[in-house]
């Protein structure tokens, strides 16, 4: 019917088709984007749904369920009465006075942390808090800057975490994808087969290696620097301060590479391998095809949705590896933060951080979505809920 | 079954799979003999002992086989201790109560440096009178010197340097001003400057008894810088427990956590597929809440607030990693399978739930599982390093990753003792790499699209 009302000019009756289908097919796709709205809606409340829960049980377990307000009780005390040394009209109190006073300040304290309310309800107004970004006042940690503000401390590690971990899995991505790609083309070959036999080096996570690359490189050569970001003090010459991250870097995003690059080459290739073998590659390089059409057309582009996929999937997951790759390397990262906020009991700065990978990863799943509908043709958001 | 038994009979073509797998085995041996010669709570006596347990020990001392790569022999550690055999006192009578007590300390010295410390231990039994011992230092070429003489306590512990009347005995016998105790003790004196005179030296203790009841022990220790097979570190604990002990804890945590997640995870899998509806639907919300809780920092978390114990950390990653995301990757298989005639087969027969799932749905996938679990092995082993590392570690038993833990923080890479961490280190990897090596191997086995590629 349709090819007849493109084709068919003369018919007089066509008129009437076209219309009718043109109707038909805005009515297809008002409701097709009916469909992804509410596919969309669906799948965002799902999400924050999930968040949500999963915040709580981090605020739970970071509170001991409640016990650990009896350790900030504790603190609570000691430091009043500390302060309370210090104060000289407190030498000249009666025995009664002074405890009367003591408990006064402790009272005022607990009440300005608001511990005098019961931990459940506490605990729900911790979870609306951390859901709507409003991550408050960190109990023990401080930012550089002498910041209180959890969001402070948080944005001031945030840009170190970023620039090591991008610039690691940028390098790791690219170099990947083309080793891949290239390999999938001459599999059996010398460099193939060392990678084939190096991909068990993955089992060794990052932060071993760079034990051993310190030891290597800092201990025994005295080539590169131990750990930190930059020298101590940092120089102020933009060229210099570049130059010291620079070699800061290297042994990080060396210990980074080497962990993950043989794998990453290994699992992708043979990826590519298998999509090579398709009839469809077959009849490009039957039509005559250069290589690189193939590679870029007819291989990376179906496969490329997977690729991100188990890409940013892994870079989510990675990023709690951070926690201890950026003790090795005393990076003054996210992960660093994390540890020290975790040994100084310090639940604000542990469920932001939470709460921010939490909506990180939400995020990327939700985004992943879309990302494969941009990439892949073939896949459409489908409607009816009839997924089995 | 038979098809997981000629897989691993394939294994034979794949030269990287024997080798792991001969580590492995190895592995496995030292992971089962360990607690039966050394058990767990003799361990943990010797590993948290505290001086009494590890006084003769020297302090941050290298593994004895560095000097094998060493042209300068660094001093090795002789002890002698008459409470365990090592030396039998001669005894005669004087008077009616009075009894003399010869020791003997001989021992071998063919190494280049001086040994950082000398101390000999004494501990007697008496009532009043404390018993008396004269020291003599017996060189390799028969030279005599008085090293001192001291009335023995309980617990007396006799430290050569710091005996100044020796010093100056020893400055006037080598001719060299200043010269330290120990190095007067070894300096050779037909040599230019203070070098060591090799050979065999004595120190003879003559001990006299005041009391019939009484009785005498004496330890001779003569400090190295290099100390058995492993090493001492900062605490003067030698390392080999430690290494030894790490291997059943980590070959435990590794095979537990990768056999008890794979198998709870694919069976919940089979499990939500089979049964479908809304258990399907709930089982895979709880896969993606549990994906939003971190493992490690919830790990360290616990660790920080509750306890350090390792068996709680592996209960608790085999509780977080039961709704990982691996449900996802079994669900999709089991949706294949399902549809397979041979499950409508079983069904037609009658067979129920748990007999599909147990008999048929979970059998077909064990091949793809299998290289999964070795795979997985190390990632547990590691992840367990990675909280000792981060001072997490267990109280008591002493691990791989304690050991890197203990190094880092006292500073040993920047102070030179390497053989610290890569003794740890170079186990964890070599366990980590057999792992992974075989697991590969199987994948490569077991999934025949990888095969021919």
């Amino acid at each position: 019917m349709a090819t007849d009302a493109i084709t068919g000019d003369f018919d007089l009756s066509a008129e009437v088709d076209v219309e009718s289908i043109e109707s038909s097919a805005r009515k297809a796709r008002l409701q097709s984007t009916k469909r992804l709205l509410r596919y969309t809606f669906l799948k965002l409340v799902a999400l924050v749904f999930t968040v949500a829960i999963g915040v709580y049980i981090t605020i739970l377990v970071a509170n001991m369920g409640g016990a650990v307000d009896k350790i900030r009780l504790a603190t609570i005390r000691e430091s009043a009465a500390l302060a309370a040394t210090a104060n000289p009209a407190f030498k000249y109190m009666s025995v009664e006075e002074r405890t009367n006073y003591l408990n006064r300040q402790v009272e005022l304290e607990v009440k300005r942390l608001g511990l005098d309310r019961p931990f459940m309800i506490r605990s729900f107004e911790y979870l609306r808090d951390g859901m709507v970004l409003n991550l408050g006042y960190a109990q023990q940690l401080m930012s550089d800057s002498g910041s209180r503000f959890v969001r402070n401390i948080l944005l001031e590690r945030l840009p170190s975490t970023l620039l090591l971990f991008g610039t690691a899995n940028l390098i790791l991505f690219f170099l990947a994808l083309f080793a891949g790609l290239s390999l999938s083309r001459r599999y059996g070959s010398f460099f193939d087969k060392l990678v084939l036999a190096l991909a068990p080096s993955s089992a060794v996570p990052a932060w071993f290696y760079g034990l051993f690359l310190i030891l290597i490189f800092a201990a025994w050569l005295k080539m590169l620097p131990f750990g930190g970001m930059v020298d101590a003090p940092p120089p102020d010459n933009p060229v210099d301060y570049a130059l010291s991250l620079g070699k800061h870097m290297i042994l990080p995003l060396a210990a980074w590479l080497i962990s993950s690059i043989f794998l990453t080459i290994y699992n992708w290739r043979t990826f590519f391998l298998i999509y090579a073998s398709e009839d469809y590659v077959e009849m490009a390089k039957a039509k005559g095809l250069s290589d690189g059409m193939i590679e870029r057309r007819y291989i990376l582009r179906p496969t490329l949705p997977n690729i991100i996929t188990s890409f940013a999937l892994t870079l989510i997951t990675l990023w709690t590896g951070a926690i201890i790759f950026e003790t090795v390397f005393n990076w003054p990262g996210i992960g660093q933060l994390y540890y020290r906020a975790i040994s100084a009991f310090d639940t604000p700065v542990i469920v932001a951080n939470v709460v921010l990978y939490a909506y990180l990863l939400a995020l990327t799943v939700f985004l992943l979505d879309f990302i494969y509908a941009l990439v892949d043709p073939r896949v459409r958001i489908e409607g009816g809920g009839h997924k089995q | 079954m038979k098809g997981i038994l000629s897989g691993l009979r394939q294994l034979r073509q794949y030269p990287t799979a024997i080798i792991g797998l001969i580590v492995i085995v190895i592995l496995m041996i030292v992971a089962i003999v360990t607690p039966i010669v050394l058990p767990y709570n003799q361990a943990v006596k010797m590993w948290r002992g505290g001086e009494a347990v590890w006084r003769y020990y020297p302090r941050n001392a290298s593994p004895a086989w560095t000097n094998w790569f060493r042209s300068t022999d660094l001093a090795g550690t002789v002890i002698i201790d008459s409470a365990k055999g090592d030396v039998e006192p001669v005894i005669e009578p004087i008077s009616a109560d009075t009894r003399e007590a010869r020791f003997s300390f001989e021992f071998d010295f063919p190494y280049d440096t001086f040994p950082p410390e000398i101390i000999l231990f004494s501990s007697a039994a008496y009532k009043d009178k404390q018993p008396f011992v004269e020291l003599t230092w017996i060189t390799p070429d028969g030279r005599e010197i008085r090293a001192g003489e001291f009335s023995s306590g309980a617990s007396t512990s006799v430290r050569f340097d710091q005996d100044t009347r020796l010093q100056r005995r020893l400055e006037r016998e080598t001719g060299i001003k200043g010269i330290s105790v120990i190095k007067g003790l070894f300096d050779d004196p037909n040599k230019e400057g203070v070098q060591v005179l090799q050979g065999t030296y004595r120190l003879d203790a003559t001990a006299l008894l005041f009391e019939p009841e009484s009785s005498l022990d004496l330890a001779f220790v003569s400090y190295g810088k290099v100390y058995g097979i492993a090493g001492t570190d900062h605490q003067r604990r030698d390392l080999t427990i430690a290494l030894l002990w790490g291997t059943p804890i980590a070959m435990a945590f590794g095979l537990l956590a990768a056999l008890l997640t794979t198998f709870t995870t694919m069976g919940i899998a089979a499990f939500g597929v089979w049964i479908g509806g809304w258990v399907d639907a709930v089982i895979q919300r709880i896969t993606e809440v549990n994906s939003i809780i971190p493992l490690l920092p919830i790990l360290i978390m616990v660790g920080t607030l509750y306890s350090r114990s390792v068996w709680l950390m592996l209960g608790l990653v085999i509780l977080l990693s039961i709704f990982g995301l691996g449900i996802k990757n079994y669900r999709a298989i089991f949706l294949q399978v399902k549809e397979s005639p041979y499950i409508d087969a079983a069904r037609a027969y009658g067979a129920s739930d748990m007999r599909i799932i147990f008999r048929y749905l979970i059998p077909r996938i064990l091949p793809l599982v299998i290289p999964a679990i070795v795979i997985l092995v190390p990632s547990y082993v590691f992840l367990e390093a990675s909280l000792a590392v981060l001072g997490l570690g267990d109280p008591f038993v002493p691990t791989w990753g304690k050991l890197i833990n203990d190094a880092n923080t006292q500073g040993a890479l920047f102070s030179g003792y390497y053989y610290w961490i890569l003794q740890p280190a170079a186990l964890l990897m070599i366990a980590g790499l057999a792992f992974a090596m075989v697991g590969f191997a199987l994948d490569r086995v077991f999934n025949p699209r990888l095969r021919e590629l």
